[in-house]
């Protein structure tokens, strides 16, 4: 049981991290990567939402009948959305105003309705729990990757929590500002994408 | 009249939904291997988002605000859109069964699609009116269809190139986007 649950957990970590092997979820991935910052609150998020829908679904996926299933998944998942809304709107106001619209569109990121159906609704509750921690985090460690090279080279600087950088590069760092832009963004993805290709096997 | 220009000029080129907002990117990067499928979700989307902009916007003045619930928003607008585009299938395959049959396999993506959502909950935050969210909803989802059918066609072309092998599908999918995006990023002196 417990190598069972260690291999739910690392799955997320490695062999299907999103959104690099399970390419869902790519618009906050662009979207939020501006700082590091950005990238784990939207990380932590979205661990708590997987969490959490993949536990509600797995103990009710004897009750929730199989026609109408997609739509319970989207309230359950809606649920928990509106609770971590409510939740960063109270205790993290910044972040909040920062991940703006990206927050409710957690609902469609696909991420959880895609476990949901794929994994919860058939699995156990505590299985899900592994699946929905290590994909949450292994998610958060991606966007983490590509909102600190971001960062790095577009801005100079590297903010951990709370607004003042961690570290800069100096003043003689000659900022790269294309990465923070909208199409640094696809394009510094899809060449984190290929670095990955590259080094592990498919 | 030419408020509602300088907003449909700006939902389709300066804010395109997909390339300067990144809202829609998975059916943005799914759908675009074949012109024809490109052009099938193009339509399909532009369809549901006008009758989606419509109805959640009257659902949040008549219904949310009336009651002071607004923070219900987004599992009320997912509802809304998920019933919608449900609805939408229903009618469509007993009444236009031609269009269905072209439409058809991509309405059920849209549920999940968030430009749809993103949309929606844009003309709430921004406190349109009635006629700028249906202005706004049709500039977005024409904006998502030409960006999606510009990709399909580089896409068609890079099928016949030869690309690196960690470089292929999805990693210069995202490439090209890129520099699509980058073309987009010129029209920004405009309004």
């Amino acid at each position: 049981m417990a190598q069972s649950l260690a291999k739910e957990f690392t799955k997320g970590l490695w062999a299907e991290i999103p959104p690099f092997r399970l390419v869902l979820g790519l618009c906050p991935a662009l979207a939020v990567t501006k700082s590091l910052e950005n990238g784990i609150g939207m990380g932590i998020a979205l661990t708590f939402v997987l969490v959490c829908s993949n536990l509600f679904i797995s103990l009710l996926r004897t009750i929730i009948p199989s026609k109408v299933r997609i739509a319970c998944f989207i309230v359950i998942v809606a649920t928990f959305v509106t609770i971590v809304e409510l939740l960063m709107q109270a205790y993290a106001y910044e972040l909040f105003l920062t991940l703006g619209i990206f927050i409710p569109l957690i609902v469609v990121n696909c991420i959880p309705l895609g476990r949901a159906e794929a994994f919860a609704y058939k699995k156990g509750p505590l299985l899900s729990i592994a699946d929905g921690l290590g994909l949450g985090i292994g998610y958060g460690m991606s966007l983490s990757a590509l909102a600190s090279v971001r960062e790095i080279l577009g801005n100079g600087t590297l903010t951990i929590w709370g607004g003042t950088p961690a570290f800069t590069l100096g003043p003689d760092f000659l900022p790269f500002k294309f990465l923070l832009t909208a199409p640094g963004a696809f394009v510094g993805l899809g060449l984190m994408l290929c670095l990955m290709n590259l080094i592990g096997k498919k | 009249m030419g408020d509602l220009f300088v907003l449909v000029i700006s939902c389709i080129f300066i804010n395109n939904i997909l390339l300067a907002q990144y809202l829609g990117n998975c059916p943005f990067l799914g759908t675009s291997k074949k012109m024809e499928t490109a052009i099938g979700m193009a339509m399909a989307v532009i369809f549901v988002l006008v009758l989606a902009g419509a109805i959640t916007w009257v659902v949040n003045q008549y219904m949310l605000k009336a009651l002071k619930v607004e923070y219900l928003q987004t599992l009320s607008f997912i509802l809304v859109i998920a019933a919608l585009v449900q609805f939408v299938e229903m009618f469509l395959k007993k009444s236009i069964p031609a269009l269905y049959g072209s439409l058809g396999i991509y309405l059920p993506l849209i549920t999940t699609n968030c430009a749809v959502l993103g949309v929606c909950l844009i003309n709430i935050k921004e406190d349109y009116t009635f006629i700028e969210s249906l202005v706004t909803s049709f500039s977005y989802a024409a904006g998502f269809g030409l960006a999606l059918v510009l990709f399909a066609g580089v896409r068609e072309r890079i099928l016949l190139a030869r690309v690196p092998k960690p470089l292929q599908d999805v990693s210069i999918g995202l490439i090209t986007a890129g520099i699509i995006a980058m073309t987009f990023m010129s029209f920004k002196g405009m309004v």
